[in-house]
């Protein structure tokens, strides 16, 4: 499966996952921390699920190369992640764009919470409704069975008064 | 012969769970003692039968037999013997064996150790564990069999992964199927008694002892992958939230909420169908997990190699157990009626609050896993995006932190009715200290970090509060200390696995905040004899040597560590290469403080001579793992409570207020 | 409505098993051509020991249809593709450039192609990836269809084979020739 595989094995062969070499590193502290921050969000894309930051691939090692280049040269963090993406996709984003097909993800956490807190709403609502209506007389009990269910309506209709 | 033997014995275990899985549910049908008893005797026929077919294929890796295709793919003649028998497991056909292997003790151990469970409850359960097992015995024997000849054999093995011949990674898949495949028994529970149509406060206590050990076991074998991840990946980095990792993190999650849903359901009578949907959500997590790791469906660091026929097998198989338990739940769950009542501010408000946190959790886990398939399924293939640690660590911890901020309150709160005032105002010292503290941490940090902020104040506000709940509950200084200390003497066990346990996810909290948040590291190319100093520790770098392992070649650093002078440890970490694979791996030299570890990594030489290095301090790592062991040991002292074990006396004579307050 | 609440979870699930099941049939590990129909990226690279100093530049592109071959001499997979681009080469169906990419040294490239042929018009060097990143390369080999007027318009990621030249590379190169 050509170079994925060889690539991915690579990936899988722990070398220090913070894999930044001493030759890539800036001259410029604050420069560096900037394309650090940019590698963070930069997906190894021979790699699974590895930022460039992370991963000790031939092409991350170029990727890393080429951020803090653009970095040098005056771009803004924002501008070297969009050249990536325009070479790459989406799909080098760890941190996924909020966009029109991605509203469903970021929203979604919202929608779940939102969702569990209704639910848990109509489940108070529910349980006065009964505590209301039925007073303290015998709440419904699983597991009479009809037998049970008629023997304990004679009993309630019948002997009683 | 050995390996024919195992595969027949696999053979024999399928057909003794297809009738396990058909006769004990006709007689509880039918209310026919026998057939139900036969539960209990196919289910330990079961277990001896697969237990034999995994000691045959334990044998051929620990003999080496080079005629079976599994021992070839996985191991070598020169391995340790230790990873000869891991190997068994760190493959997708023995892994698998181990699965059915954990169904079938769960189902021996219900049928042995259950003997107070109900006839027909237990006969069910049995059963849809059998049927569970029926369909993963079909997958082994038609697509993944481990016992496969090869002719001519072969001279030696391809080895094993390096990356898996490890004392830590060994046990982790063990560790984690007797979690995940744990709750295959909860969930066995629970469609038995939607079958019955019933789930009471017996039910709940009969569920409760598997869970836990099934809980037990998947948070050790996490913490277990986790603590690998550490002192391997060569970087100090412990979760990346990878696709497999989440797998087994949504079971994890679900269990925990589950475990202390049953706890309403024991005491209250109420949250009943939430509590089973839960037991078969659990499991349904579980076995999304076993095929997102071995359909190719995702990419992951974790992923067996892959195979569409095996993945569409499997998909078959969720679709009957998942669908079929969901179809059952949404046909006989609302007959499920409750009695109880509560207020929201109460303990069982606080429990649905854990629920709801919880539950929101493993959705949302659920949603960034799956999102990259939805997004490629709805563009037909033409659109990949990836969802990584940024989009789950934005909205995992602020889920978290109320969750953690409400664990130091729950238990303080009266059922039915608490009163939140009350319970405040008992945790003002555990408030004052978390502020004392989170101050503290905001003056003292290097790298202004708000999380490192926020998690020493929760995690100081859960570790002070569960010490206070336990001093309340015994009336600390309120009443003489010597019938303080004899209550506390008293204290039923699962009341001390409750404090363990929140105790020690309050220690986790530390650990994962201060190895997030505040990690120091330097890297750069060093002659002997240089030193550099990382947060105020001096590493003096002593040279390389060039050594030999059993089946690697070893490049070894030393790293004298000193502090003012005074010395504080010797480091040694290695780089290998694995002669069979020609892979590297590397190994850290860490040595563990209380305040952090020193860590050291040795990369690759340069020309002139020196040699790339990586050091770290990583604070209050060591905590994450003690607290790991904490939570373990928390949830097995629950476990050994006598209440648990002598079980639930019969359903009838179960009164209904008279338990004691927990 | 509370019976809703419990189908509910069926619903979900079937949804998400569905989704799983067309999962099954997708590959994760293709990404989309972020070129196609865009002109391609200026590159500039220097030529292989051994041919006469040219380079290769996206300036080269113009004029014809061509395909743009990333290989290297480590990529296995190059090898199984090879022979059928020396039979493109030999029939003059079209002319292929290469990119030789992550070469360790500047000998390997020339040395392969010594042994294996050299089915190439152009060919550029790019140790540290510079043209591989511009066009989107995540592995080799890969190969881009260039129009006339250098927009790409094709991308085929893994070995050119008989099935894969006569079912899209030739149509596509036979229509764009035509397009003039």
């Amino acid at each position: 499966m050509r170079f994925v595989l060889s690539a991915v094995l690579l990936c899988l062969l722990a070398f220090p996952a913070l894999a930044v070499q001493p030759d890539e590193i800036l001259k410029d502290p604050a420069l560096e921390a900037r394309a650090r921050e940019v590698g963070k969000d930069l997906r190894c894309l021979v790699c699974q699920n590895q930022s460039i930051d992370d991963s000790d691939a031939d092409l991350a090692r170029d990727l890393r190369v080429l951020v803090r280049e653009r970095i040098v040269a005056g771009d803004s963090n924002q501008e070297v992640i969009d050249y990536v993406v325009s070479r790459y996709g989406d799909f080098v984003l760890l941190n996924p764009p909020f966009k029109l097909k991605t509203y469903a993800l970021w929203l979604g956490p919202l929608v779940i919470i939102l969702f569990g807190i209704f639910a848990i709403f109509m489940f108070f609502r529910r349980r006065g409704d009964v505590v209301a209506e039925g007073g303290a007389a015998m709440p419904a009990r699983d597991g009479l069975s009809d037998a049970e269910k008629k023997k304990l309506a004679k009993l309630m209709n019948g002997d009683g008064q | 012969m050995i390996a024919e033997l195992g595969h027949f014995a696999l053979i024999l275990a399928l057909m003794v769970a297809l009738t396990q899985g058909v006769i004990p549910l006709v007689g509880a049908q039918r209310n026919h003692a026998p057939w139900m008893q036969y539960a209990n005797q196919s289910a330990i026929l079961q277990f001896v039968l697969v237990a034999i077919s995994f000691a045959c294929l334990t044998h051929a890796y620990v003999t080496s037999d080079f005629s079976l295709v599994n021992v070839v793919q996985n191991s070598h003649s020169t391995k340790p013997m230790l990873y000869k028998v891991s190997g068994v497991w760190g493959n997708h056909e023995g892994s698998m064996l181990l699965w059915v292997l954990i169904l079938a003790v769960f189902g021996a151990a219900v049928a042995m150790f259950g003997r107070y469970l109900p006839p027909a409850l237990k006969a069910r359960a049995l059963a849809v564990q059998a049927l569970i097992a029926v369909g993963f015995y079909l997958f082994i024997l038609l697509t993944s069999n481990p016992f496969q000849r090869m002719f001519p054999p072969a001279q030696d093995g391809q080895d094993l992964n390096p990356l898996l011949q490890d004392p830590g990674l060994a046990f982790h898949p063990p560790m984690l199927y007797l979690g995940y495949v744990g709750f295959s028994m909860a969930f066995s529970f629970a469609i038995a008694a939607l079958i019955e149509g019933r789930v009471d406060a017996a039910w709940a206590r009969w569920v409760r002892p598997w869970t836990l050990a099934a809980w037990c076991f998947l948070t050790g074998g996490i913490a277990l992958g986790s603590w690998w991840a550490y002192y391997e990946l060569g970087w100090g980095g412990f979760w990346f939230w990878d696709p497999v990792e989440n797998a087994s993190f949504m079971p994890w999650l679900i269990g925990t909420a589950l475990l202390h849903s049953c706890v309403v359901v024991e005491k209250r009578d109420t949250m009943k169908a939430w509590t089973v949907f839960l037991a078969i959500v659990a499991f349904s997590f579980s076995l999304l997990g076993t095929f997102l790791v071995r359909s190719g469906v995702l990419t992951s660091v974790h992923a067996f190699a892959t195979d569409p026929e095996r993945g569409v097998f499997i998909l078959v198989l969720l679709l009957i157990v998942i669908g079929g338990s969901l179809t059952l739940y949404a046909w006989r769950a609302p007959q499920l009626k409750s009695t109880g009542v509560f207020q929201p501010i109460s303990r069982e408000g606080a429990l649905l609050l854990n629920n709801l946190l919880m539950g929101t959790a493993a959705g949302v886990v659920l949603l960034g896993t799956l999102y990259p398939l939805f997004i490629d399924a709805v563009s037909g293939g033409q659109d990949k995006i990836s969802v990584g640690p940024p989009f789950f660590n934005a909205v995992f911890i602020p889920l978290m932190t109320p969750m953690v901020a409400a664990m130091a309150v729950g238990p303080l709160l009266a059922w039915k009715r608490g009163d939140l005032a009350r319970a405040l105002k008992t945790l003002w010292l555990a408030m004052a200290l978390a502020l004392v503290f989170g101050i503290a941490t905001w003056s003292l940090q290097s790298g202004q970090s708000p999380w490192g902020i926020v998690g020493v104040a929760i995690g100081s506000w859960l570790a002070i509060g569960t010490l206070i709940e336990l001093a309340d509950r015994v009336r600390l200084f309120r009443i003489p200390l010597r019938d303080s200390l004899r209550r506390l003497a008293k204290l039923p066990r699962a009341n001390w696995g409750m404090t363990l346990a929140h105790f020690g996810l309050a220690l986790a909290v530390f650990g994962i905040t201060g190895a997030g948040a505040w990690k120091v590291e330097r890297v750069q190319s060093m002659r002997p004899g240089e030193t550099v100093n990382v947060s105020g520790y001096d590493f003096r770098f002593d040279g390389a040597s060039e050594k030999e392992g059993p089946n690697y070649l070893i490049t070894e650093g030393r790293f004298t560590v000193t502090k003012d002078g005074k010395l504080i440890a010797e480091l040694a970490p290695e780089k290998r290469i694995y002669t069979v694979r020609q892979m590297p791996t590397t190994e850290a030299g860490i040595h563990t403080l209380l305040s952090g570890d020193l860590y050291a990594v040795i990369g690759d030489s340069n020309a002139d001579g020196s040699f790339v290095t990586r050091i770290y301090f990583n604070p209050l790592v060591v905590w994450m793992w003690i607290g790991a062991l904490t939570m373990v040991a928390g949830g097995a002292l629950s476990l050994s409570d006598r209440r648990f074990r002598i079980g639930a006396p019969k359903r009838s004579a179960m009164p209904a207020g008279a338990q004691p307050a927990e | 409505m509370k019976r809703l609440f419990y189908i509910l979870p069926l619903v979900g699930f079937l949804v998400i098993g569905a989704y799983l099941g067309v999962g099954l049939t997708l590959d994760p590990h293709k990404l989309p051509n972020m070129l196609e129909g865009q002109p391609v990226p200026a590159f500039d690279l220097p030529g292989l020991e051994g041919r006469d100093g040219k380079g290769f530049s996206n300036a080269d592109l113009l004029g014809d249809v061509s395909l743009v071959n990333v290989f290297g001499s480590w990529c296995v997979a190059c090898r199984v593709e090879h022979p059928f681009l020396m039979k493109i080469k030999e029939n003059g169906w079209v002319p292929i450039h290469g990119i030789d990419w992550r070469e360790p040294d500047r000998n390997a490239g020339p040395v392969w192609l010594r042994r294996h042929g050299d089915p190439y018009t152009l060919i550029g060097d790019d140790p540290r990836s510079i043209a591989a990143i511009a066009f989107g390369v995540t592995g080799a080999p890969e190969t881009f269809v260039v129009d006339k007027q250098g927009i790409v318009r094709y991308k085929h990621v893994g070995p050119i084979t008989e099935q894969v030249w006569a079912e899209t590379l030739k149509p596509l190169i036979d229509h764009l020739r035509e397009q003039g």
